[in-house]
């Protein structure tokens, strides 16, 4: 018999509790919950009020050393395409074209002062692919690849993830292309002519430098 | 008692107009409690029951149609009119129609003996408290019709869930009811509010003059939520058991009803509780000195103020308990039923006899 009592006892107490709780809800909903992160030392002590983000109006910032979308700042590119070699995926497709001498004012230089010697018809980014893990990023020499603080970037076609940062148009990356064939040709040409008349060929070890700064980065990255 | 004469003044005028031989006035008095479920039910009903229970959990609530989502009831009824009306095959036809039909019915024809202030109610009967208990009863026979006649068995547990727990709960909830009308010495519902109008306001209520009467009040609150199914007696229903419970096959327009069945008899319950215990349309406000509160806050609109406040009030109750208290399990519920309440109604029944011969 006594257990029934306290039963009961209990149930009422526990029911006074419990609407006593849902009651301070219900009156805390006219406030919102403080947006302390996980780090803050008062994150344990907000607990009253509304909670709901409504999310395409309002956002958590995204923290400034999260990692989401790429972004390619091009013109601080010098297409050495670093990135495009350190990415584990393959998610970045370069194109360059050698900037020929007289151009070298056009492409301009890099916000370092870097002279951008290559033309980038095409540099792109396949997001869909990317893995964030960021390691183009850490290679960069100029810093241009970054990424960006936009979280939200869903398509309904998948093709529209590709993202395109090249700074020539198809017709203008042919007419660079046609100036530096002729550039060569008249190298070529020069150089044959400079044969012809018994002097050592000079410049051709184009191939030659290339394989050269592909370790480098790699060894940075292990000094680091 | 200076309301007796002005008393049911206005639905006696009503139903004295005719047009022809058409009694276009007991059309009305009957069409104003329908449009007040109508409305209550679409605004309090769907939209407060939504946005309270999202401030009891920290959420907002609906919130994207129009300005705080106050048209997402509206929203919510034009899609389920569009709805298709479907009736399975193998679901015995009749029943499956007459289902919801029977149980709006039956929260519906409670509302004719609920006086809306002094100068309306519908039918005001001397019986009227009886009336009102039986009615109760006249939904069971909807949720057994309804959920026998899906052929599902989700909807049939339900359904048998329901039946057992209504049946059962109706005898504490009669003895508590019976308690207030030994209090008031009359079943008619007008007398109830006439006996506790007073030129104190809530002195004269049942539940503040009378030493026993919150017993029977909180047996009332309790078995009232479980006899219009609401949380923690919500197991005919039961969403993560029984799918949806005795309405699982149905959609459109006649779930629309049950919701509808639902939200009227919340209020009539509700209303019942208040009008036995709290009052009714008695204006709560006391005449202080000078200031006759009392008395200016009465009269046939304040009484109808004054009573749907008084049964939106424990509607709110009911939805504070639905969002704190989990669901009982079966025996549990009758355990709190047969051993716990019955008991505790005949205790009070016994204790407010003794209080009504000596006091």
């Amino acid at each position: 018999m006594s257990e029934y009592f306290s039963n009961i006892k209990t149930g009422a107490t526990t029911i006074a509790t419990g609407m006593a709780i849902t009651l301070r809800h219900f009156f805390n909903a006219v406030k919102r919950k403080g947006d302390a992160g996980i780090d803050d030392p008062d994150y344990f002590k907000q607990v009253d009020g509304l909670c709901t983000l409504q999310y395409p109006k309002e956002a958590v910032p995204t923290p400034t050393i999260g990692r989401y979308r790429l972004y390619n700042d091009i013109d601080d590119c010098i297409g050495c395409c670093q990135c495009e070699r350190a990415c584990p995926v393959e998610c970045i497709t370069i194109e360059t074209i050698k900037v020929t001498n007289d151009d070298l004012a056009a492409c301009g230089k890099t916000s370092g002062g870097q002279q951008k010697r290559f033309w980038l018809p095409v540099f792109d980014i396949d997001v869909a692919k990317c893995m964030t893990c960021g390691i183009c990023v850490s290679v960069c020499p100029t810093d241009c690849l970054v990424h960006s603080p936009v979280a939200d970037f869903s398509e309904f076609d998948v093709r529209n993830m590709v993202y395109h940062y090249g700074n020539l148009t198809r017709i203008e990356a042919e007419a660079k292309k046609r100036k530096l064939q002729e550039e060569k040709a008249a190298k070529e040409k020069a150089a044959a002519e400079a044969a012809a008349r018994g002097e050592a060929p000079a410049a051709k070890p184009a191939p030659k430098p290339k394989p050269a700064p592909a370790p480098k980065p790699e060894s940075d990255q292990a000094g680091e | 008692m200076s309301q007796s004469p002005s008393l049911n003044t206005w639905s006696e005028a009503l139903s004295g107009f005719y047009i022809g031989w058409l009694p276009l006035g007991l059309l009305i008095v009957a069409a104003i409690p329908l449009v007040f479920i109508a409305l209550y039910a679409l605004t309090y009903g769907v939209y407060g029951e939504r946005k309270i229970s999202a401030f009891m959990q920290d959420r907002l609530g609906p919130m994207e149609v129009g300005p705080w989502g106050l048209l997402q009831t509206l929203a919510d009824i034009l899609k389920l009119l569009q709805k298709e009306d479907i009736v399975p095959t193998v679901a015995d036809k009749f029943l499956f129609v007459i289902g919801p039909v029977i149980m709006f019915v039956g929260s519906f024809m409670a509302f004719a003996v609920l006086p809306f202030g002094p100068a309306f109610i519908g039918a005001d009967l001397n019986v009227g408290l009886f009336y009102a208990i039986g009615i109760v009863a006249f939904e069971v026979v909807g949720i057994l019709a309804s959920g026998w006649g899906s052929n599902n068995k989700w909807a049939l547990y339900g359904a048998i869930r329901s039946v057992a727990q209504i049946v059962s709960y109706e005898i504490p909830a009669s003895i508590a009811l019976l308690c207030g009308a030994m209090m008031a010495g009359s079943l008619s519902m007008q007398q109830f509010s006439v006996m506790q109008a007073g030129p104190y306001g809530f002195i004269h209520y049942y539940l503040f003059s009378n030493p026993i009467a919150w017993l029977p009040f909180i047996i009332y609150l309790i078995s009232s939520l479980a006899e219009t199914n609401r949380a923690p007696f919500d197991i005919p229903e039961a969403e993560s058991e029984l799918v949806a419970g005795f309405f699982t096959e149905y959609s459109g327009m006649k779930f629309a009803m049950f919701f509808l069945a639902e939200y009227g008899s919340m209020f009539m319950v509700s209303a019942i509780l208040s009008i036995v215990f709290l009052g009714g349309w008695a204006s709560p406000l006391p005449n202080v000195g000078g200031l006759a509160l009392n008395d200016l806050t009465s009269g046939p609109a304040w009484g109808a103020f004054w009573i749907i406040m008084k049964g939106f009030f424990f509607i709110f109750v009911q939805m504070w308990l639905r969002w704190t208290l989990p669901r009982l399990r079966v025996d549990q519920l009758m355990y709190l039923c047969w051993k716990v309440l019955t008991p505790f109604s005949f205790i009070a029944f016994v204790l407010t006899a003794v209080w009504e011969i000596y006091k």
